[in-house]
């Protein structure tokens, strides 16, 4: 008999190590032979630890499950949630990029390979640079770190840059709220990033990649690493890539909790041992990156869904999706929800439906108030705007953004003046400290909206004003959309700053 | 799983230093792997690290206090994060921060009376599905509530 229990780090938040303890005690007491496979997770957040039982008869879900369930979960009298794929959460995915995460044991690259794992790569391995580039494009594959550039483009620019080294840099530095896809991916299906950023180096003929993530994610950086070093054992990496005479070398690097690293000029100058301070561009990373070579810098997830068009084929990809936003996105669900985790699904899907119907409404049963997409640099959006569809331009039409795919949910007890104050502390907090506008902007931002909480009738006019001046003025996002949620606040939910306010309270 | 951490020396930092050498862009790596070792940054690391990489102590303290990570002093026995981040405020991760903090009798970033727990805000666990979040020395934890937060805190000596 083989028992999955989750090493996801949400699975071990909510207890999985003491559940996978007391399931391998409990079958050593009654002298059973029990396998205990560590997988990555299902998503299904609510669930965890979310613990599968697979014997003759495929497998069974159990969950969320406690140390005190073992003894039933033995004894067969433990209720089942029966397949979990068949759990209308999951049922209602299109699973392209996280095909296998939480369905493999994630260190073991046999089981990678047995469920499609690498023949990506191995497609790649006999096309030529301009058409692993030419592919990519044909895909429509935009980055889905935030700004949605096509991952094409970038990746042609590089190959046609000169340079006597270039860089892939995977950014999984994924420091917005509400956002974890990235985590899932190192500690349920690591080896389809590394796949993802091979084929990346043998497309713009790159030797050299590294991937950024962050302090605050020590169990992601533990099997990441572990992961490397399975992958160069078994020569997924190394000088000779899968016996192609191709050499990929790859290191993981780890930030040291500074929101702004995620920035890709930031994060090369972190990684070159630099203050994290933003570049101004031109020249852009494609042509000057990390240590001035040619570099790609792409987000974890755009790396990680590339084996999936290798091994499926562009157009495959490009026919999921709505308009220029093709395929599909991993939508992190989040906050005040029933049902939190990971949904992946094609472009297209209305927010309303994402948060009332996948998402559950909300876990305190109050109802929602607003909902923040993207993340802290995301709009508030507000219950009007619940048929807004799930695709870049569509949001951008509505004075939103997808960012990473991020949905935090609040209920009707969230103060909107508040939320709007947290926005620009955060963006006052993780400045660079190169331009004023963001420096003192965000500053001042916080002192304003507390002019406002006391009811000075100047004040929402000169935050309009400060809010333009840090649009405009910003070298980067963290300057330039702060203002996307404090205007969102101020604009959607206007009681919330009324003066009659704090007479009220 | 409290970590005993040695005195600082500037042998045992030189030898931390030169296992990284062989980097590109060796920093951060290095001052990663002190605080780890001693659970600070010495200043008497900073002249060292800037002479192994051709800097001035200058540059490497504008790159070590850029971060919101390294310590220029000892934290208690404990570090307790909490995240502060907007997912874990949906779920009443605030309220559960406030608590802590007046219980500990400490402001953000403080160390308790008897050195036990310091209290570090986070933003962002990669939890935000099953917050309030935390993480005590590295281990994590979801859907923090008072009775959870009280259990962590006795466990951790506070
Ligand atoms: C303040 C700030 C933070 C960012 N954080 C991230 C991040 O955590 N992860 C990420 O992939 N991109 C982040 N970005 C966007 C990156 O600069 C860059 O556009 C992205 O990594 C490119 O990858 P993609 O084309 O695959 O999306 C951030 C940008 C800004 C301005
Ligand atoms: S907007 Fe802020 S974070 Fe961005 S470059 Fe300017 S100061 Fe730095
Ligand atoms: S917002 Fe708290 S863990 Fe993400």
């Amino acid at each position: 008999m083989r028992i999955y229990v989750p090493l996801d780090a949400a699975a071990k938040a909510l207890g999985a190590d003491d559940v996978a303890a007391a399931i391998r005690a409990e079958a050593d007491a009654r002298g059973l032979d029990v396998e205990i496979v560590r997988n990555g997770t299902r998503g299904m957040v609510w669930l965890e630890p979310l613990v599968e039982i697979e014997d003759a008869d495929g497998r069974r879900g159990y969950g969320p499950l406690t140390v005190d369930d073992v003894p039933a979960l033995f004894d067969g009298t433990l209720e089942t949630l029966g397949d979990v794929e068949k759990i209308p959460f999951f049922a209602r995915q299109t699973r392209l990029t996280f095909a296998r995460c939480g369905l493999i044991d994630p260190l073991n690259i046999d089981d990678y390979e047995a469920h499609g794992g690498l023949a990506g790569l191995r497609r790649a391995i006999q096309m030529t640079s301009e058409n692993i580039v030419e592919e990519v494009k044909t895909s429509g594959l935009r980055g889905r770190g935030g700004a949605g550039f096509p991952t094409g483009i970038k990746w042609e620019t590089v190959l046609h840059a000169k340079g006597a080294q270039k860089y892939i840099i995977c950014n999984a530095d994924e420091g917005d709220s509400g956002t974890f896809a990235d985590r899932m991916i190192m500690e349920g299906d690591p080896f389809v990033l590394i796949e993802g950023m091979v084929i990346a180096g043998l497309g713009v003929g790159a030797t050299k990649g590294y991937v950024y993530s962050r302090s605050e994610y020590p169990d992601a950086n533990a099997v990441f690493a572990e992961a490397i070093g399975i992958a160069l054992e078994r020569g997924l990496i190394g000088p000779d890539v899968l016996g192609s005479d191709r050499r990929f070398d790859l290191e993981l690097r780890i930030g040291a909790g500074a929101y702004v690293c995620g920035e890709e000029t930031s994060l090369m100058n972190s990684l070159e041992g630099k203050r994290g301070v933003v570049r101004a561009k031109p020249p852009l990373p494609a042509y000057r990156g990390l240590f001035n070579r040619p570099t790609v810098v792409n987000n974890l997830l755009s790396l990680a869904t590339i084996p999936a068009i290798f091994e499926k084929g562009a157009e495959h990809y490009a026919d999921f999706g709505l308009g220029r936003s093709k395929g599909t996105m991993p939508i992190q669900i989040a906050g005040n929800v029933k049902y939190g985790g990971l949904f992946e699904t094609a472009f297209g899907m209305p927010l309303g439906e994402l948060v009332n119907e996948i998402a559950g409404g909300t876990a305190s049963g109050r109802p929602v108030k607003a909902v923040q997409v993207g993340g802290p640099l995301g709009a508030y959006m507000p219950p009007e705007k619940f048929d807004t569809p799930f695709g870049y331009e569509e949001f951008d039409g509505q004075g939103g953004l997808i960012g990473h795919a991020g949905i935090v949910v609040f209920d009707d007890t969230v103060d909107m003046l508040q939320m709007a104050r947290f926005a620009m502390e955060f963006c006052a907090i993780e400045s660079c400290g190169k331009c004023t506008p963001c420096r003192i902007g965000a500053v001042r931002g916080v002192e304003t909206i507390d002019r406002i909480a006391h009811g000075d009738p100047d004040a929402p006019a000169l935050l309009a004003d400060l809010c333009e001046t840090m649009r405009g003025g910003s070298l980067c996002a963290l300057g330039g959309f702060t203002p996307f949620p404090v205007m969102s606040a101020l604009t959607h939910f206007p009681d919330d700053f009324a003066p009659a306010r704090e007479a009220a309270e | 799983m409290s970590e005993e951490h040695p005195q600082p020396s500037a042998e045992g930092i030189r030898s931390l230093i030169d296992a990284r050498l062989h980097l590109e862009g060796p920093m951060l790596p290095i001052v990663h792997a002190i605080q780890a070792e001693y659970g600070y940054v010495p200043e008497m690391a900073l002249p060292l690290i800037a002479d192994a990489l051709n800097l001035t102590a200058a540059e490497v303290h504008g790159v070590v206090s850029f971060y919101h990570d390294f310590r220029h002093a000892p934290a208690g026995r404990h570090v307790l994060k909490i995240c502060r981040a907007e997912a874990c405020q949906a779920s009443g991760g605030t309220a559960i921060a406030e608590r802590t903090l007046k219980k500990l009798g400490i402001d953000w970033n403080g160390t308790t009376a008897n050195g036990a727990v310091t209290v570090e805000p986070v933003y962002c666990l990669g939890l935000c599905a099953c917050g309030p979040a935390a993480m005590v020395d590295g281990t994590v934890v979801g859907r923090v509530d008072d009775a959870r937060m009280d259990k962590l805190l006795s466990e951790a000596g506070a």
